[in-house]
Formats: C-alpha cells, structure tokens, sequence
C-alpha cells in the first residue's frame, strides 16, 4: 500500500476548485427514527468544513454513512465525481475516506506500529515482519512529526497519545477525506495544537477534512466553512471568517420549541428530598452539587461528554465518587446500587438493554426484579401475588404487551422503557434518576413518557431528569441544571431558560478564553 | 398462550407474531427427552441386556451421582459461571465422611451431614473468591479442584477409608426404600425436586437467573450481586457434598484417586439438558434428562462391548449434537 506523504500539486490545479466529496438528498431512518432526511453537504478540496448541530442532530448517523458502517436509505454520495458506496469502514478506508472516531478503536495490548498497521502487516515468507513495521512506523511519525515510540504498547500512552496514534493511522492510509468527530475532547491545549498542525499538514489540493466539533473557538480557528444539522436535515451552511458565534448557536437550536407547553412555577417550599454537594469522581466530575426537592423534575442538560450520565452513575453508586449526598436530610453513603435502591433511589439507565432490561425473561420478572426479596416469603418467591402486581403496573402504564409472561425483548423500546419504570415503582422508590428517558422511542411513545414523568412527579416522586433533547427538558423540568467537561456551569428556573442561554451554560469550556487568546499567531 | 391481563386489546404486531416463552421452553425439554428416548429405543433394539431391569437399575445408579453434581452445577452455570471442582470436591467430601465416621467415630447423622458441609465450604470458598476476588469462575474453581484433589489425597493418606464397621452407611445408597429401587435414585430424584423447586421458585434460582441474563442490569437493580453469587456457588457446594457422600455409600469406601473428570460429566449433563452456559437459562428437568442420556449412552455402548475409547469419542459427539441442536434452535427465534 502506498503511503505517500507529499502529493505534488500539480501544475493547472487550482488550490481549491472543486467539490472532493458531495452529499445529496441523503435520508436514513432506523426503527422509530428518521436520523437523516435530505440531507446535503460538500466538502471543497483543500478545506477544513465544520460540521456542528445539537446532538441528535444526525452527524454521527452522516458519518456512518461515509464510512460505511450504515447504508443510505435514499440519496447519493459522491467523491471526486464518482459514485461512493461504500459497504464497509474498510471499503471506505480504500476509497480513501479515514475518520477519527470519539471512541478510540485500539488494542491496548498492541504496540503503537501494531495499532497502525493492523491487518496489513508487512510479511516475510508468511510471517509478520516485525522490523519492516517499525520502520514504517517511524518513517510515519517523522513525516506527521509526531514523537512517538512505535514498540510501546498503547496501553502505556496517555489519552492524548492514543488520540495521536488514531491520527498517525487514518493518516497511513492514503486518505483524501479525514473525518475528525469531536478530537480534541480529550486534549489538552498543546495538544490541540499540535492536533491542528497535523491537519494543516494534511490539507492538499487533493484532500478534505471534516471536523465535527461542540467547541465553536476550535472551529473558529480551523475551519473554512461550518455546516449546520438540526433534527436530521440541514440548515445552513455558512463561511467561517465573518460569522460570529451566536450565529452559529441560534442556527443549531433554531427549532421552533413549543414554548405553549411548559410546568408550572414550582411551588415555594417544597422539602427537598435529595441533596447533593460537592460530587466528584476522578476521571470527570468536579465538584457537582444541587438540590432536588419533592414533587420536582430537575433536568440535567448538557453536549456529549458533559458528564450528567456520570453524575447519575455517581448518584446510584454505579461508579466511585467522592462528595456528600443526604437523602431527606439524612447523609447516606451509597457505594453500590443496592445501597442507593434501600435510600429509595431508583436509576433508568440510557442504555437500557445493557443496564435496564433482562431481555430473555418476561415482563413480570422485570417489574418484580428489585422487589422480589420484600415481596417474598422465607426466600420464596410468590409468582401469583408477583403476576397481579406486574398486571397492575401494565394496567397503570399502559404497557402494550399481550401478557406479563411476554419476553421484553419482544416489546417496543418505549414499553421496554415503562416496564423498566414499572420496576421502580414497584420498589416505591422516592427519587427516580432517568437518563435519555426517551432515547429511541417514537414520537407517540414519548408523549406518554412525558406524561407518565410528569404524573409520577405530581404524586409526589423527585425525579432527575437527563436529556439531550433540550425540547424535552424545556417542557418537563421546573428547572434545569445545565454541566459542562463535568462541572455545573449554571442552573436556571425554566421561566429564565431558552435554548440560547442553556447552549451558551453547555458550551462554557474551561479553557476557551485561553485557547483563543493564544490563536493570533498559529495561522 | 395464556394471556392473563386485559390489556390484549393493544396489541404491536411485533408482539402478536412472537410466540411466548413457555413453548420455547418446553420445546427445549421435548427436544431432550425425545433424544433420550432414541437412544433407548436404539440400544433396545441393538442389545438383549439392555433392558433388563439390573442393567436399568445400574443405569439409574450411575446416573445418581453424576445427576445430583450437575443439579447443583446448573445454578452455577445459571449465572454464566461454571465449577469445575465439583469432581474433586465430591471426592474430598467423600473423603471428610470417611474421617468423621471412621476415623473419629462420630454417629452416622452427624457424619453425613459433616460431609455435606464440608461440600458447602468448598462451594462458599469458590463463592468468594469469584466474588470478591474478582477471579474468573474458571480459574477459581480449576485452582479448588486441584486443592480438593490434594487435600483428599493427604488427608486420606492417599489410601481408601472403608465404611465396613459403619452400620447403616450402605444403606444410604444401596438400600431400598422403595422395592426395586435403590435409595440412590430416590435422593437424586428428590433432590432434583428440591433442585427444581429452588431454581424456578426461590430468591436464590431466581437471581442466578437474572445474573446471567444480565448481571449488570440486576446489579442496577439493586440485587447484591456478589453475595448472591456466594450463595449460588455455596448451594452448588451443597449438592457436591450430597453426591459424595452417595457415592461413598455407594462403594462402602471413600477413594481419594476418584473424581476427577466427574465434574465434565456433570457440566456435559447440563448442557445437554439445554441450558445455556451463557447462563439466564436453566432448568433442571433439562439437567436430570442430560444426566440420564449421559449415563444410557455410556452403559448401552459398553454393553455392546463398545471398546471404552470410543465410548468417550461418542458422548464427545452426542454433546457436539444436542448443543449444536440448541443453537439451532435458538438462531430461528432470535
């Protein structure tokens, strides 16, 4: 495989003429989602093009596509004038698109060259040429000027050094489209620095970058050009010099909100159930505290990375954390789950398959899971006093299943989701932690969802409420708590909340003043 | 399909086409069974002995001891787990008998019960380390299986202890309560009652259920999963310490250089009963149907002079079968 580094440009190229990849009319739809609809975008040659939008506004799913992990349902891509199809992230790496993903896809185990060259090792009569590979590696590295050490294992690099490692790999094939997805979340500012001289390095007549980023002063200083999606279509595509940053904002949260349906004020001295101070764990959090009081949804809104999830990990002692919470008034110290369901806290995972649901058993076995050892007598279990509870909880719900005996694997995922809070209600927990309550649901389901959150809090429940769907916490939530690189950058009542000032709370990067302060001179 | 709510009348066709766990489960069992009947059927037919009622009976004994371990081996595989000491720590709980009977003189009651104890141990010792050492069941119960095999070794002196002056102790196995029967299959049909009883209707079966369904989801849920898992492997240990004692009443004496080997014996019975050893699915009807087609493949293909080499090539491929079977099976639902 050619490696090429330095493309000559070529006589009568013009440096940026041209369309290098285009995207048109693009729709994909997955089981209750409609990701992508008409979607467009084009990449020019030479230039770095943005590409931002609230999360689940469709940017992961477009870049799926490109990379051929998901096909388009509609619509055509093109790179250099021909038809791109591509059916797998290997067909992609050989039509000469690479991403960086958010998650590292590595083998810690492995050795930096061995990471790189994975699947196409340099061989002798059959063997893997361990010399060979290093050389290679290091004429890699010398030509991106990247100081590392191609034998060491990766488990020994620093996050910032695997980042690297991901870019010294996309880079090794012979990209003409990089696709970066959020890369610098994990950097720190020389980092990004140096993260932005590789890009730089990489632009030629020939080749495009894709940068997806949150973080507007990083697009500001790289990119050419920034794209907008919104709720799966595109919006606007704007040139970067000259377009200030609340721009950019009101054009990612545009959406009109029904502002008609919102909770009433919350009533004045309500006794606050859950009082956290001071949550931190070592990786993320720092110093989060809030208080939740009863009869109240306090919704947690936030990008990707922001750390709410770890905050209700944290909060139901799924994870280590360090901090006080006091639980009415009294401090509890929760260090597993079942501590935090004894306090009477209950947790909805986002993913609720892997945290929720034990898919191969039957609808009553899911209800009754937490309860099963109150509702049992000398350690057995009473099956029909648990059928009558579970067809209670169906009744109560409204959950569409034929019978309690019913596989949850077979149900829809917003029955899915009510039986797992069924769950919790059985177990009569007081505060209820739902994260992404309706990630994955239709349109239909959610509403009852909502109405159900709704409900449950006006019986008295406090809930916490995670969403990325800023319509969502806007119509459920008497007030918001709004995170950033796991800190609490502000909490607003929801008669003070709009998406403008919520966005602006989840994009207050702690390092943004000084990073552009420091970009006069790197361009 | 019963249906016992009255909510049928919103119905997702996604719902309506599935068809229920029950069926599937029994299917499972169906499936089993009839296996167990073509083999029957087929050395019946093949060999004049077969079924006689002797070679019935004996068929029934050997099935008693290697069934009662893989009762207790279902929970733990129950779990996605599995114990591999169980055939050492029989014989080591055979061997705890034969101290407490014949070397200490303790009365026969107290030295049952003290061998079954000593199975509870080895199974609390396997519990806790899986469960708060954090070591894969594998290994952790691969390292007891080797500690039961020494120990039963150095604490009989590497010499057989008999049970001749134990009166009564041959009666356990060998008697019969029910005429025709030997109280060997008795204790393992009851204990596959209780067995039964405790996977399907107890806290513990159903934990060890919903671990291996999904040990993060019911950890969530507030269950102490690790204690459970003591509790599952202790029970497991229970039932080891059972099969010892029948086996030692079985042949009058304690064997230190016995067991191993039992303990895939037992996994094979299970799995062959359908359960799967990514745990969440279990049953014991499946485990004692495994556990008798284990025991009439061995004996119909002796008794048709089978060299015992291929004997074993054989159970090999009835196991490739039944499971490869159940993946079938499985891969049509899915």
């Amino acid at each position: 495989m050619s490696t090429d580094p330095t493309p000559a440009v070529r006589a009568g190229d013009p440096p940026t003429a041209g369309t290098l990849l285009r995207v048109e009319g693009i729709t994909k739809s997955f089981p209750g989602v409609r990701a992508l609809d008409d979607v467009r975008l084009d990449l020019r040659r030479g230039e770095v093009l943005a590409l931002v939008g609230e999360n689940g506004a469709g940017k992961s799913t477009l870049m799926k596509l490109l990379s051929g992990i998901h096909q388009p349902d509609a619509g055509t891509m093109e790179l250099d004038g021909a038809a791109l199809d591509v059916r797998s992230p290997r067909e992609a790496n050989e039509r000469g698109i690479s991403i960086i993903h958010q998650e590292f896809h590595l083998m810690p185990d492995l050795s930096v060259a061995q990471n790189i060259f994975a699947g196409r090792e340099p061989r002798r009569l059959g063997l893997i040429d361990d010399r060979a590979l290093a050389r290679r590696a290091t004429g890699l590295f010398e030509r991106l000027g990247i100081p590392l050490d191609p034998r060491q294992p990766v488990s020994q690099l620093s996050v910032a050094g695997q980042q690297m490692v991901e870019i010294a790999k996309a880079l090794s094939f012979d990209a003409k489209v990089l696709i970066m997805d959020e890369p610098t979340a994990a950097l720190n500012d020389a980092e990004v620095r140096t993260l932005f001289r590789l890009v730089r390095q990489f632009l030629t007549p020939r080749t495009g970058v894709i940068y997806i980023s949150h973080r507007m002063e990083e697009i500001k200083e790289i990119s050419d050009r920034i794209t907008v999606l919104r709720d799966g279509r595109y919006i606007d595509t704007l040139d970067t010099p000259g377009t200030a940053v609340a721009d950019v904002i009101a054009r990612m949260v545009g959406r009109e909100i029904r502002t008609d349906v919102r909770p009433a004020p919350a009533p004045a001295g309500r006794p606050v159930v859950l009082s956290v101070r001071g949550l931190s764990t070592r990786r993320l959090l720092k110093d989060v505290s809030f208080d939740l009081h009863e009869g109240e949804i306090l919704g947690f809104a936030g990008l990707m990375g922001a750390g709410r999830t770890e905050v209700a990990r944290a909060l139901v002692g799924a994870d280590r954390s360090t901090g006080r919470v006091e639980v009415r008034g009294r401090a509890v110290h929760v260090r597993n789950p079942a501590d935090a369901v004894r306090h009477g806290i209950g947790y909805l995972s986002e993913d609720r398959k892997r945290y929720g649901l034990l898919l191969d058993q039957d609808v009553t076995a899911n209800v009754m899971l937490s309860s099963l050892g109150r509702e049992s007598r000398a350690g057995f279990v009473r099956d029909g006093d648990a059928r009558r509870v579970a067809t209670d909880m169906v009744r109560r719900l409204a959950i569409k299943t034929p019978s309690v005996r019913q596989r949850t694997k077979n149900l829809s995922g917003g029955n899915q989701q009510k039986v797992v809070l069924a769950k919790w209600l059985v177990r009569d927990c007081d505060v209820l932690v739902v994260d992404e309550p309706t990630r994955g649901i239709d349109v239909g389901a959610k509403e009852e969802i909502y109405d159900l959150l709704r409900t449950l809090a006006d019986q008295g429940k406090a809930i916490v409420m995670i969403s990325s769907e800023l319509p969502e916490v806007l119509r459920l939530s008497e007030r918001i708590v709004v995170m950033c690189e796991g800190r609490v950058t502000g909490v607003l009542d929801n008669a003070d909340a709009s998406p403008h000032n919520v966005m602006e709370l989840a994009t207050r990067f702690g390092g943004a003043e000084h990073l552009l302060a420091t970009t006069g001179d790197a361009r | 399909m019963t249906s016992t709510t009255t909510v049928t009348d919103a119905l997702p066709d996604a719902v309506v086409t599935s068809r229920g766990p029950r069926y599937r489960q029994q299917l499972q069992q169906i499936l089993a069974f009839a296996g167990l009947v073509v083999i029957f059927a087929f050395f019946s037919v093949a060999s004049p002995y077969f079924l006689d009622w002797a070679n019935i009976k004996g068929i029934l004994l050997a099935t008693a001891v290697t069934g009662i371990m893989a009762l207790g081996a279902t929970f733990v595989i129950a779990t996605g787990g599995i114990d591999l000491s169980v055939g050492t720590g029989m014989t080591l709980c055979a061997v705890m008998t034969g101290v407490f009977l014949t070397n200490l003189g303790l009365p026969l009651a107290v030295g049952v019960l003290g061998g079954i104890a000593a199975g509870a141990l080895l199974g609390l010792v396997n519990g806790l380390n899986v469960s708060f050492l954090g070591i894969p069941p594998f290994i952790a119960t691969l390292a007891t299986m080797m500690v039961a095999q020494g120990l039963s070794l150095v604490i009989s002196g590497t010499k057989p202890i008999y049970f001749s002056d134990v009166a009564g102790f041959g009666q356990i196995a060998l008697g019969e309560l029910v005429p025709g029967l030997p109280n060997a299959v008795l204790i393992f049909f009851v204990a596959a009652v209780v067995a039964g009883v405790l996977l399907s209707k107890s806290l513990v079966g159903r934990y060890a259920l919903s671990i291996g369904s999904n040990e993060e989801a019911t950890a969530i849920s507030g269950i102490d999963v690790r204690r459970w898992k003591v509790v599952v492997y202790t029970v497991a240990g229970v039932f080891t310490g059972l099969a010892g004692v029948v086996m030692a009443s079985r042949l009058n004496s304690a064997q230190p250089g016995l067991g191993l080997g039992y303990e895939l014996e037992a996994i094979a019975a299970v799995v062959i009963g359908g359960t799967s050893l990514r745990g969440g699915k279990a049953t014991i009807l499946g485990t004692v149907i495994g556990a008798l087609i284990m025991a009439t493949l061995t004996n119909g293909l002796r008794i048709m002079s089978i060299p015992q080499e291929w004997q074993k090539v054989a159970v090999g491929v009835v196991i490739l079968l039944a499971v490869y079977t159940d993946i079938l099976r499985r891969g049509k639902d899915a």
